[in-house]
């Protein structure tokens, strides 16, 4: 009797702090939510620089220079010059525009489409659910960047064709995220009290489901921008996306790398640093978001 | 027409098909019962005896294999419109799974509001006000969120949203089962008490026999998917006829009981 009542579970003195969760940012990060206004800082620089390129370039991103070829770092070439002469900042800053803004455009139809195609396939169930599943599955079965790359193959280069191929290959993760979230509702006594309630079936889709599982995607978003901007840079560097010249990161550290061996590290180290650095960004707006749209039940 | 009886389920059968097995299980098989004008009817029964089921197709969220509930004089099709839900509503027995977490009180109540009446703009303030005074919750809850609400009051709003648009029935579903000792009582009486303002009548479905014996008129026992019997509430508790019945009351722990000698 008395034994059974000493190997009671204690309970850790620490277990509010494990309760917070087991992401690797320390509390006072956490309590002010610093990782979304890290990550919005971060990215919010990177977007001033792309909207402010033509006043904050002194040289043109495309004009090629040959007599100021492969200059370092300078008060005039703030991150030197590439094997053409043109001037690095610039062609970054320029290039923020292009990659930025298919990765945010590429990110809303498959954020919609999935959202669409899970909230549905989640409620609905059934022999619909199989159906759309299905057709899930089929473009899973490829691997992402293989699909990606043949869909540009087929469609040819430039930014309208990679937002299209980006579109057809990423909706299913969203689709899959959201059906998830979908189903899990769906067996929430609210939602047969709505339907009890009768209320239409397109208000429980739009008000109580869109709301409950939008959070989720949201979050799965950010990253996916993230993703976005390596297709598209992986795209550019194998010669595959932004037509030159207009000026791209991927496409800069593809031209460059020849120059790495001569210890011209500026042509690219400053497109990866930039690459990184928004991916970092946005990785902290994701976790933070996460954070911040996180709802009591 | 005002002599029958406001609900009368004849021999409702409810089956599923479980997948994977591919057998049909039955989880309601023949159940008659009747609620009366400004009855409270009480449906006991243990976990699994299919007095969820019944519940759910008597609001409509379980479609029937055969039998008929006739309310109000008119059978329900099997696909319910809008005005043949105006009719009966349900509360949950979850209280935190039964509201929107994301919805506001006022958001809630007005969903029903607007879906079911003609009430528009003030109209709908005013009758969300009028609600939540008669579950006794203060107005100032309209603006929140459930979260931070606590069971019983979550509770009481869905109560409020039960009756948001007048119903003549209102099948609860083990309202206070998930709740505190302490709060269960407030909500067993505003049931109560609702029934003398609003005339309200309720199938109250419950594995609590004690509350089922201070609250129901009458009293439906539910076994395996049938309604095995139906008393007056005080016989059933002083003579049960049937031996389920029987062993379902000792079943009640009673002062005087195996500890007392101690």
């Amino acid at each position: 009797m008395t034994a059974s009542e000493t190997t009671l579970p204690v309970i850790p003195p620490s277990a509010e702090v494990d309760a917070r969760g087991t992401g690797w940012a320390p509390g006072w990060m956490r309590r002010h939510n610093l990782q979304l206004w890290i990550g919005g800082s971060m990215l919010g620089l990177m977007v001033l620089a792309a909207v402010f390129a033509p006043i904050l370039a002194q040289h043109s991103p495309t004009e090629p220079d040959a007599a100021h070829a492969l200059l370092g770092p300078s008060g005039d070439h703030l991150f030197g010059t590439d094997n053409l002469g043109r001037d690095i900042f610039a062609r970054v800053v320029y290039g923020a525009r292009s990659d930025l803004t298919i990765a945010v455009v590429a990110v809303i139809a498959p954020f919609v489409i999935g959202l669409v195609f899970g909230i549905v396939s989640g409620y609905f169930g059934g022999w619909i659910d199989t159906i759309m599943m299905r057709l899930a599955d089929i473009v899973t079965a490829f691997p992402f960047f293989i699909l990606v790359i043949a869909l540009v193959f087929v469609l040819g280069n430039g930014a309208w064709s990679i937002f299209v191929a980006i579109t057809c290959v990423s909706w299913v993760a969203y689709a899959r995220l959201v059906r998830g979230e979908a189903m899990v509702l769906r067996n929430k006594e609210f939602v047969a009290a709505c339907e009890a309630g009768g209320i239409s079936t397109s208000r429980i889709l739009l008000r109580h489901f869109a709301p409950n599982v939008v959070t989720q995607a949201i979050v799965y978003a950010m990253s996916d921008i993230v993703m976005n901007v390596g297709v598209i840079v992986t795209l550019s560097y194998f010669g595959l996306g932004i037509v030159p010249p207009t000026p791209d990161w991927g496409s800069m550290m593809s031209d460059g790398q020849q120059f790495l061996a001569g210890g011209y590290y500026g042509l690219t180290l400053f497109p990866a640093a930039a690459v990184i650095w928004v991916s970092l960004a946005l990785s902290f707006i994701g976790d933070g978001l996460a954070h911040a749209l996180r709802i009591e039940r | 027409m005002s002599d029958d009886p406001l609900l009368r389920c004849s021999d409702v059968v409810v089956t599923f098909q479980q997948k994977q097995t591919r057998t049909t299980l039955t989880a309601v098989k023949s159940a008659s019962l009747e609620v009366g004008r400004g009855q409270i009817v009480g449906l006991v029964g243990e976990s699994g005896s299919g007095k969820s089921t019944l519940a759910r197709a008597v609001v409509g969220l379980q479609r029937i294999d055969s039998g008929s509930i006739v309310f109000d004089g008119k059978p329900f099709a099997a696909r319910r419109r809008r005005a043949d839900r105006r009719g009966v509503q349900m509360v949950f027995q979850d209280p935190y799974g039964s509201l929107d977490p994301r919805m506001t009180i006022s958001g809630t109540l007005t969903e029903m509001i607007r879906r079911h009446t003609a009430l528009r703009g003030s109209a709908v303030d005013k009758r969300c006000h009028e609600l939540m005074d008669m579950v006794r919750l203060p107005s100032s809850l309209l603006t929140s969120r459930p979260a931070g609400m606590s069971g019983g009051q979550r509770q009481r709003v869905a109560i409020a949203r039960a009756l948001s648009i007048s119903p003549k029935l209102l099948v609860a579903d083990e309202p206070v089962a998930a709740l505190d000792v302490s709060v269960q009582a407030g909500i067993v009486n505003l049931l109560a008490d609702l029934r003398e303002e609003v005339g309200l009548s309720i199938l109250f479905i419950s594995h609590d026999l004690s509350i089922v014996r201070t609250l129901c008129d009458r009293v439906n026992v539910i076994y395996r998917g049938e309604i095995v019997e139906e008393q007056p509430c005080a016989e059933l508790f002083a003579a049960p006829r049937d031996e389920y019945t029987k062993t379902l009351l000792a079943a009640i722990p009673r002062i005087g009981g195996p500890r007392a000698g101690r």
